[in-house]
């Protein structure tokens, strides 16, 4: 029987250690009131409405990014032009703005005497919330579709095309069924960035319940005046965003032993 | 009738080649060579500097018109290297891709005998399973010219055998061109009606296998042939060696198992020559074919000497043995060679 290596009990105690340092401040979240309380606090209007639009703001945002996301990571992936190292890092420039920044940014377009006045349309409207997640939330989808599409086998794309079928049939035909658990990744990843997505949204559309205030925005109002409510909104987060990812996860799995 | 002429990035490739309907043309040479280029200008997923691409009075390249037919549009079946089987499609899936005739693509696999096999994936299939499915793919849309990269590298030794026979077997039926690569000349001289050998981008000798390996242009293509062929049919004899009655007469034996019609090679040093006349004597090599000489070609110190044995053979002497011999086209003489340098192959 081999010793078990110093190194290896290092290790071990590391992982233990990061393990309860990102577990244990979800668990509490759980444990800090009893079920009954939880489910009572969220006999809010208020609350549901922030859970529902964040649903739907969050899904508009995906669905935006899917459509116009996925033709233009292919592009990406399968050419080389010249500027495409720095289009791929303007593309990406959100994923390290400050969300401060990217709400700023984003008034300084669209406001009435911004870039690009969209008058009454954006600014304070549920519309808004949608711009702010798509912008915030489209490196994550945009990184996830490129990396899926560029380790699509070339050969493939080839054979599509001697065998008769024009680049948009092979894009649909071959590669997104190729890419596709990379860009089921991709959604989850988006997704998740927008349904936590607080600064610039708070920023550029504002917190009105019913209107623009998603749940991490209601969550903020309840920090001050009623901690069990914004423990309660928390927690349905938590489970939303774990079932998405463990949906995700094994949809992958499974289209991987398809 | 299938005309290919390119240039592409300098050094990569500048041939040009001639493919008559229902042949096949192996081009052959080391990696590096040029050869998936040539394939690839062709099918139209490499657009040369320069060049013309004409199947059947069709144009699909011509640098000078600036006519360049995107490959869907060019009907131009290919067997990819690594076959490129779409992995998400059953085998009947794949070979429909391109036809949308699910019946013609059932036909085709029961052809290749794989009807039973039609709703597996690629990664369910065996290599040899894969390469018939390509074929099968690539044949389904009824090409104009069938284009073949590497197809059989990809396979074992045994599987490469068979593989071989039903390539051999599918291209005696084609009507249209076809155009193999390899960097193995035994298999170009096994496939191709014509051999055409491609080194540095440039075809630096073209004919039949045999022509070339008794007369080698250069010292690289004497290298580059190396084995040389034999037909015949074969059976097995006492002691565990092969017979092959050779078509064209006389007979050999090999260490090898072979039964039915076979293919040997053999590799033109490894064959000794020595007069006609000479008295039998006892030697190990257990095969002696009469032969006439046909061409002398010296390359780098060597001969490459051509013999007409009923099949054409190619024997390797150095410059002082071909002297010694009086070696000349007619020069009557008896090539010997061991068992064991020989390797039998289903013909």
């Amino acid at each position: 029987m081999s010793a078990v290596s110093p190194f290896r009990v290092v290790a071990a105690g590391a992982l233990a250690l990061l393990v309860a340092f990102l577990a244990l401040p979800v668990v509490a979240i759980f444990v800090e009131q009893s079920p009954g309380e939880l489910i009572g606090a969220l006999d809010d209007p208020g609350a549901l409405d922030a859970l529902w639009l964040s649903l739907q703001t969050s899904l508009a945002a995906v669905v935006i990014l899917v459509v116009v996301g996925t033709p233009a990571a292919w592009l990406l992936a399968t050419r080389r032009f010249r500027g495409h190292a720095l289009l791929v890092t303007v593309l990406e420039l959100p994923l390290v703005l400050p969300p401060a920044v990217a709400g700023i940014a984003l008034l300084a377009c669209f406001s009435a005497d911004g870039l690009l006045p969209t008058g009454n349309l954006l600014v304070l409207q549920t519309a808004g919330v949608i711009v702010a997640l798509t912008f915030v939330a489209a490196p994550f989808y945009l990184r996830a579709a490129q990396a899926a599409f560029e380790s699509v086998d070339r050969s493939w794309l080839d054979a599509s095309r001697t065998l008769g079928a024009g680049e948009a049939r092979t894009f649909a035909r071959i590669a997104i069924p190729a890419a596709l658990p990379g860009l089921i990744a991709g959604v989850a990843l988006g997704w998740g960035r927008a349904l936590g997505e607080f600064g610039a949204t708070l920023m550029f559309a504002g917190s009105f319940r019913g209107i623009t205030q998603t749940a991490p925005l209601a969550i903020y109002e309840r920090f001050g005046t009623d901690f069990t409510g914004a423990l309660a909104l928390s927690a349905v987060l938590i489970v939303l965003s774990a079932a998405l990812l463990l949906t995700v996860k094994s949809g992958v799995a499974r289209l991987g032993t398809r | 009738m299938l005309h290919a002429s390119a240039r592409a990035e300098p050094g990569d490739l500048d041939a040009a080649v001639d493919v008559p309907a229902g042949t096949c043309l192996a081009v052959a040479g080391p990696s590096g060579a040029g050869k998936t280029t040539l394939v690839r200008v062709i099918a139209g997923l490499h657009r040369p500097l320069t060049g013309r691409v004409e199947v059947g009075g069709t144009t699909w390249l011509d640098s000078a018109s600036k006519t360049d037919l995107p490959p869907e549009r060019r009907r131009c079946g290919v067997v990819f290297q690594d076959h490129a089987l779409f992995g998400h499609m059953s085998a009947l899936d794949n070979v429909a891709y391109g036809s949308h005739d699910r019946r013609g693509a059932h036909d085709l696999l029961e052809r290749f005998g794989l009807a039973a096999r039609e709703h597996a994936k690629p990664r369910e299939l065996s290599g040899g399973e894969r390469q018939r499915v390509a074929l099968a793919r690539a044949l389904a849309r009824a090409p104009q010219v069938l284009l073949l990269d590497e197809p059989l590298s990809a396979l074992d030794a045994t599987t490469r055998a068979s593989a071989t026979r039903e390539l051999q077997a599918v291209l005696a039926d084609l009507a249209v061109p076809s155009l193999l690569v390899t960097h193995d000349f035994a298999e170009a001289a096994l496939i191709g009606d014509r051999v055409a050998v491609l080194d540095g981008g440039r075809i630096v000798q073209e004919g039949m296998a045999a022509e070339l390996a008794a007369r080698p242009a250069s010292a690289f293509i004497a290298d580059f042939t190396g084995a040389v062929v034999l037909y015949g049919s074969a059976r097995s004899v006492a002691d565990g060696l092969t017979e092959i009655a050779l078509d064209g007469g006389g007979t050999l034996v090999s260490v090898h198992p072979g039964a039915g019609r076979v293919a040997v090679t053999l590799y033109p040093w490894e064959i000794s020559l020595e007069p006609a006349d000479t008295a039998l004597h006892a030697t190990s090599a257990r095969n002696r074919l009469a032969a006439r000489v046909t061409s002398v070609t010296e390359v780098g110190g060597r001969v490459r000497v051509g013999l007409d044995a009923g099949q054409p053979l190619a024997a390797e002497v150095t410059a002082p043995a071909a002297r010694e011999l009086g070696l000349a086209p007619g020069v009557l003489v008896a090539a010997t060679f061991k068992a064991a340098a020989t390797r039998v192959v289903p013909g």
